[in-house]
């Protein structure tokens, strides 16, 4: 008899695309939020495979605060010209041109909660009906109880406490005129199965995610990038250390590690010893006990 | 915060895309310790990172607690904090060089039917949690009968709190004596008992020093062995139609492939299928993924199938072998969860989904409620609300192909949709 069971990456996998799958089949006009971090490669990937042989039905949406490591941008306009995807960009700049954010004032600015409004507003413009996005749900407590399809009100925002219950494998994105969906195929992935799987899949990445020297400065205990989007303090010193990102986000909310990863074994190696939470370096969780829940309640990814 | 690279054993890289996935839930309640169970559970697999523990403590520290309250760490939202409660199911992961785990943690308090069976409706094994001073109590009766009706193929009983019955054996003989009576009345197929201790960490991971009359495997060793490749239906042929593939590219003129998730069984090129519901008979062509075509696919495969012949096909439609076709009825009847505020209506029309088709239904009638506690069938009221569990029959627009959820959890299941607010009120199980 032969045994027909698949291993864990593979039943992921496979989960991954039915979700997407049904996006574009429940859908009139999805998009996926890429942010140029690993999550957002998945899933674009995941949905190259889901497709197969057509092309990715979807949009690839990229709220931009303006702040961004430029390995990240080429690695987008790359990915976004070999596969023949379409991009769009929602700016955080043209939003506090245009007066509708303010910018935060003082050491610890930061664009990234000012992502939501013009993320809400490309939502509307474009009509899209479904975001799809890359956070899965061991990344933060409020994430573990997020759904596979989670509902978003006319105004964007979550009811964690008035979410739809979802069983077996059947997905209810019915909804209202104005109402949309965040959708999060990869919520059953940990840290270490989205390397595992990269590894597998042999997928590029930018290549922030590997060792390099670069000039970094510390505050309150994370490594900082050295950029012009960051005031530094008096006595934060800049030096050249050999860092990678764990996560890539905003230049100013991400800290880098001293990592002398350069591969993907490497970068697997590393996960598998440490003893911090990504999202340890991520300064925009630290705001509060409930940081991310807030952010969510109001709309951001 | 920086990373460390040093102190590691090397991590195997090759067993770790080897494992397999167990999905499991918990049930509990207040005081049972399935948070202190779950908190060992990630403790001694080195699932805890340290900025997590930190972040606890912290809190802990905040609220005025003497000790590091491990509740906090599956209680995520600010207001599941502040009332010590938990109002939903939280998924958490874990993995040991063996297996990668997901829990599916339920409350065992507030609307515990609700929970538990969205928790149950994915899990291979369901821990079932007892307190060894207090024995089987009503709800091990209902955790263990959702656990039934959900089909949760492995059952595992754990007895806690087992020092504070001085590791008595008899206690814990007398507990599965009761327990195995009344899971007679039960369709439970594979069932496990394990005397532990989650504060003192006894049987959980490590083998208990002070119960030397036990043999069986810790929870961590079962977790780790059960064998769950028998868990899904690997005879019965089903594929559920989610998308038709068809590129607007020149090489790909003329192809249609349908896109879906194999819900039972085994297809290979050659066979010959039938489509439903318009009953025309093909053969596979081609079974189709990015990473090159396949020979053969199974559940839970995602793939995507071309077929000989040109037929209709579209969303919502099943492909199944020739000779071995699901009932197809527009009237059955269903065990119902009620899970909205919104009491169901009697005569009541919902949206009706089923794998990817979807159709309107009308509840022809309420045959009975269940007294999910004493497994009594209730007649003279019928009316069923939230957290109900009831036998009703319904009838859709369309006919649905579908089997027992007995014989396949994916094509034996449903849930209703409510036409106004769009809110999933039900989940339910083709009997």
């Amino acid at each position: 008899m032969n045994d027909y069971h698949l291993n864990h990456l593979k039943e992921l996998e496979s989960e991954s695309i039915f979700i997407l799958r049904e996006v574009a089949a429940q859908f009139e006009n999805p998009c996926i939020l890429f942010s140029g971090g690993k999550d957002s490669i998945v899933v674009t990937h995941l949905a190259l495979k889901a497709f197969y042989p057509a092309s990715v039905p979807f949009t690839l949406l990229h709220v931009d605060t303006g702040h961004n490591f430029q390995e990240a941008l080429d690695y987008r306009d790359e990915l976004v010209a070999k596969n023949g995807l379409r991009l769009l960009i929602a700016s955080v700049q043209e939003a506090i041109d245009k007066g509708i954010v303010r910018e935060e004032k003082g050491f610890n600015a930061s664009r990234n909660a000012l992502q939501t409004v013009p993320l809400l507003e490309a939502i509307e413009k474009n009509k899209f009906d479904c975001a799809i996005g890359g956070a899965r749900r061991d990344e933060e407590k409020a994430r573990a109880k997020e759904r596979f399809f989670s509902h978003r009100d006319e105004f964007g925002q979550w009811d964690p406490k008035n979410q739809r219950p979802e069983l077996w494998n059947i997905f209810n994105g019915r909804k209202h005129i104005g109402e949309h969906f965040r959708v999060f195929p990869i919520s059953n992935w940990t840290e270490m199965d989205v390397w595992q799987y990269i590894y597998q899949e042999k997928i590029e990445m930018p290549s922030l995610y590997f060792s390099h020297k670069r000039n970094v400065f510390e505050r309150d205990g994370v490594w900082y990038a050295d950029s012009p989007y960051m005031l530094k303090k008096e006595n934060e010193i800049v030096e050249e250390r050999v860092v990678r990102f764990r996560t890539v986000g905003d230049i100013t909310c991400t800290g880098a590690v001293f990592s002398e990863a350069a591969t993907l074994e490497d970068i697997i190696q590393e996960v598998a010893a440490s003893r911090t939470t990504e999202r340890g370096t991520r300064a925009d969780d630290k705001r509060s006990e409930a940081a991310m829940e807030d952010r969510k309640k109001a709309g951001y990814f | 915060m920086t990373t460390t690279t040093q102190e590691i054993e090397n991590f195997d890289s090759k067993a770790y895309l080897d494992m397999e996935l167990l999905r499991f839930s918990t049930a509990g309640s207040v005081d049972d310790g399935k948070s202190t169970l779950i908190g060992r559970l990630l403790y001694d697999s080195k699932s805890i990172f340290q900025d997590q523990i930190e972040a606890i403590e912290a809190a802990s520290a905040k609220r005025g607690e003497e000790y590091v309250n491990l509740a906090l760490l599956t209680d995520g939202l600010r207001a599941e904090r502040e009332q010590g409660i938990t109002i939903d199911v939280a998924y958490r992961y874990f993995s040991t060089p063996k297996r990668k785990f997901i829990i599916a943690d339920t409350p065992g308090h507030i609307q515990y039917t609700r929970n538990m069976v969205t928790g149950a409706s994915t899990a291979n094994l369901a821990i079932i949690l007892v307190d060894a001073r207090k024995g089987i109590i009503e709800q091990t009766y209902r955790h263990s009968y959702i656990a039934s009706l959900l089909q949760i193929p492995h059952i595992t009983v754990c007895i806690n709190k087992m020092d504070l019955v001085d590791w008595d054996e008899k206690t814990f003989n007398q507990i599965v004596h009761d327990y195995k009576a009344f899971a007679s009345k039960l369709d439970i197929k594979d069932v496990h008992f394990i005397p532990i201790s989650a504060l003192a960490g006894d049987n959980v991971v490590n083998r208990s020093q002070n119960m030397n009359w036990y043999n069986g495997p810790t929870l961590m060793y079962l977790l780790e062995t059960i064998h769950i490749g028998s868990d899904l239906n690997h005879i019965d042929a089903r594929f559920p139609v989610q998308y038709v593939v068809r590129p607007m590219k020149n090489e790909y003129h003329d192809y249609r492939g349908y896109a879906g998730r194999i819900a039972g069984g085994v297809f290979r090129v050659g066979d010959k299928v039938k489509a439903l519901p318009s009953g025309f008979s093909s053969k596979i062509k081609s079974i189709v993924t990015m990473d090159g075509e396949l020979q053969e696919a199974f559940a839970p495969q995602s793939v995507t199938i071309t077929l000989e012949d040109e037929i209709d096909i579209s969303r919502g439609d099943m492909i199944v072998r020739e000779n071995n076709v699901p009932q197809i009825e527009q009237e059955f009847d269903v065990m119902l969860c009620w899970m909205n505020e919104k009491k169901m209506v009697p005569r009541g029309k919902y949206i009706i989904r089923h794998t990817s088709k979807e159709c309107k239904c009308i509840v022809k009638e309420a045959k009975y409620k269940l007294d999910i506690n004493t497994l009594q069938r209730i007649e003279d009221d019928i009316e069923i609300g939230l957290n109900d569990i009831g036998r009703v029959t319904l009838r859709t627009t369309v006919p649905l192909f579908f089997d027992s959820y007995r014989k396949n959890r994916i094509t034996g299941s449903i849930i209703l949709v409510d036409e106004a607010t769009n809110e999933t009120v039900a989940a339910g199980m083709m009997v």
